[in-house]
């Protein structure tokens, strides 16, 4: 059964701290992701989305449990291995752009590419696909303190799509937008995610972008309490 | 990938042109120092050496006392010679083709108001023509003069210079010490020796004269001894020392209390003067480099400190902990060769003015430079380390959580 699936986590724990100060971040998750899913993680603050987000993106090691990407076992891989699997499976987008600044929105969307050990050529071809996709073709040349939040976070996606990734793991991409930038954001992902079959996995706190993904995890203290469709989750919750 | 790292570094090092000028402003003043010393200092060994060997290769030099550095009677006071001694000297070895004594002091010279305190060189007639050193005005001593003890001198242009000024000394008297002394000639300028002392601050007189008014000793401080062409320097020297040993009464197991130099040996024991001088300073130029590094190390510290959220972007886009260890090493090793190319830029440029000023030659020595480089590199990658290897232990959700 599990051939096919892209992510699997298994009574995944996360524990911070120990004794009286122990924090369960995660306790005990189980989520099953299959190739092309859109996925949004929803819950209360602090109930542990973010440490899941991390686990899933090979950034942080979960205290016990298992973890299959592609099935391979995430915790027997060395942290070098862990950056290879981010570099050519994974792309972040993040609640804050993590933009490097004074750099233009080429030489980031550039950035993932570099590691790839992409030639100059075919990083800028890349890189300026990636800006056009997103809508910015026109501002390539700008530096991320000379574009607005919306956009800032279209060069993040830019980037986070340019090393043609298999997932992107984006926590709160519209958590510092307006409603109507926000919605522009999410139906761009949609829009790449129809061309790419990108599999998507987002973090939200609002019902409108959590109602783009097809599939709502609900998590409560480190506990994944209800996962099923959207829709019908979100009014059930309401 | 190192090329996209360098050109990072470079960028990131021209972001904070300032900050980054004075970081390797260490780096650039030991780098500057070293080149300098170096070169100046070649300058000056090759000017000791070219006027050495202007004296001409037959040319030896007989000195009181063990010359050779580190030798055990180094500085011990010798038994100076006597004009009975080259004479015999002259006598014993065939092969000697002249031989001139020298002695020198120091005395104040006056002229009707104006006196002046000068270097003698206490010689005879063939002194000016073994060094080579032409009259601008005037005349040499004549053999009478130099064996009868005649009070003559010849003037150093300096000498000349305070004491006459614009007007004609030939043919003047000065008085020196308590007796007056006939002006035959003067030199023509040679201004500053490799040492930078004032060549033309002398006045010549006979030996003899020197010996009697002046020393009220007998004493010969060197002989100079010009031996025939087509002679072997080392059968002369050898000679001379068989002969010297005979005259100063050296028993068979006495080590000799005189040196017999030839023009190369004199040149190399000036020249170790100055490479010791060198050696001195550039082990303070060492010193100066060490503090640059720790410079670079402490700048780097704070740029991984600012730079925390960019490693963490780095990581999670997928950087391995080496990948981020190279970049800041390339960036610190980066900011040292910019220190080294300012550092041998400037070294150069005070080498070339210090040379000038000095009239020797300009010497730079590309290996020096070459070498300052690897230095400098060296530096980069020493004191780079440490930050860079910080830089890259970092935990990619703490270093990305980091404000
Ligand atoms: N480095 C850490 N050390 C100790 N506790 C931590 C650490 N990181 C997270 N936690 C704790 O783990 C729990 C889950 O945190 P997490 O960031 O995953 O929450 P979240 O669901 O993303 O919340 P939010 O919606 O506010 O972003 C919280 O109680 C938090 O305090
Ligand atoms: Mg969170």
């Amino acid at each position: 059964m599990a051939e096919d699936l892209l992510i699997s986590l298994r009574q995944i724990k996360r524990i911070y701290g120990s004794g009286a100060a122990e924090v369960r971040a995660l306790d005990g998750v189980d989520i099953d992701i299959t190739p092309g899913e859109f996925v949004a993680i929803m819950g209360p603050s602090g109930s542990g989305k973010s440490t899941a987000m991390n686990v899933i993106g090979c950034l942080d090691r979960p205290t016990s449990g298992q973890y299959r990407f592609n099935g391979v076992e995430v915790g027997g891989l060395s942290n070098d291995q862990r950056a290879l699997l981010r570099r050519h499976y994974l792309g972040f987008i993040f609640q804050g752009y993590n933009l490097l600044p004074r750099m233009s929105a080429r030489d980031n969307v550039e950035l993932p590419l570099i590691y790839k050990g992409l030639p100059k050529q075919e990083r800028i071809a890349r890189a300026e696909r990636a800006l056009d996709l997103v809508g910015l073709g026109g501002r390539a040349g700008h530096d991320p303190s000379q574009l607005s939040g919306g956009q800032q976070q279209r060069v993040a996606i830019a980037r986070a799509l340019a090393g043609e990734p298999q997932v992107v793991l984006a926590d709160e991409p519209t958590g510092n937008l307006d409603t109507k930038r926000s919605a522009e954001i999410m139906e761009l992902l949609v829009d790449l995610r129809r061309e790419r079959n990108l599999t998507i996995v987002m973090v939200t706190h609002e019902d409108d972008m959590a109602a783009y993904a097809d599939r709502l995890i609900w998590m409560v203290d480190g506990k994944v309490q209800r996962d099923g469709p959207t829709r019908r989750e979100v009014q059930d919750a309401v | 990938m190192l090329f996209e790292t360098l050109k990072l570094a470079l960028a990131s090092i021209l972001r904070n042109a300032l900050r980054s000028f004075l970081t390797v402003l260490g780096v650039v003043i030991g780098v500057a120092s070293v080149i300098a010393m170096v070169t100046v200092g070649q300058g000056s060994s090759d000017q000791v050496i070219a006027d050495v060997e202007q004296l001409g290769t037959n040319v030896l030099m007989v000195l009181p006392g063990q010359q050779a550095m580190g030798s055990r009677s180094m500085g011990e006071r010798a038994r100076p010679f006597t004009l009975r001694d080259v004479d015999l000297l002259l006598e014993a070895v065939p092969t000697i083709e002249a031989a001139a004594p020298i002695a020198s002091g120091q005395a104040t010279m006056v002229f009707g108001s104006e006196n002046h305190r000068a270097q003698i060189t206490a010689t005879d007639a063939r002194y000016l023509v073994a060094s080579d050193w032409p009259l601008a005005l005037g005349r040499n001593f004549t053999v009478g003069e130099t064996q009868g003890g005649r009070a003559a001198c010849i003037l150093g242009e300096t000498v000349r210079e305070a004491l006459f000024r614009a007007s004609d000394p030939v043919g003047e008297s000065i008085r020196v010490r308590n007796f007056t002394c006939e002006v035959i000639g003067v030199l023509v300028a040679k201004g500053a020796s490799s040492f930078g002392t004032d060549q033309d601050d002398v006045v010549l007189m006979p030996i003899r004269t020197f010996q009697r008014r002046v020393a009220g000793n007998t004493d010969v401080a060197t002989i100079y001894v010009a031996i025939e062409d087509g002679v072997s320097t080392e059968d002369a020297m050898r000679e001379i020392e068989f002969v010297m040993r005979d005259l100063r009464r050296i028993g068979e197991t006495e080590e000799d209390d005189f040196t017999v130099m030839d023009m190369k040996q004199v040149a190399s024991m000036l020249t170790g003067i100055t490479g010791v001088l060198t050696g001195l300073l550039a082990a303070v130029a060492a010193v100066s480099l060490l503090v640059g590094g720790i410079g670079i190390m402490n700048i780097m510290l704070v740029s991984v400190t600012e730079r925390t959220r960019e490693i963490g972007i780095r990581m999670a886009i997928g950087a391995q902990a080496n990948q981020v260890l190279m970049q800041f090493l390339i960036e610190a090793v980066a900011l040292s060769l910019l220190g080294g190319v300012l550092g041998a830029v400037l070294g150069l440029i005070i080498a070339a003015v210090v040379s000038h000023l000095m009239v020797i030659p300009f010497a730079p020595d590309p290996l020096i430079i070459l070498l300052a480089f690897v230095f400098s590199a060296f530096v980069g990658v020493i004191f780079g380390y440490f930050p860079a290897r910080s830089a890259a232990r970092l935990d990619p959700i703490e270093a990305l959580r980091h404000e």
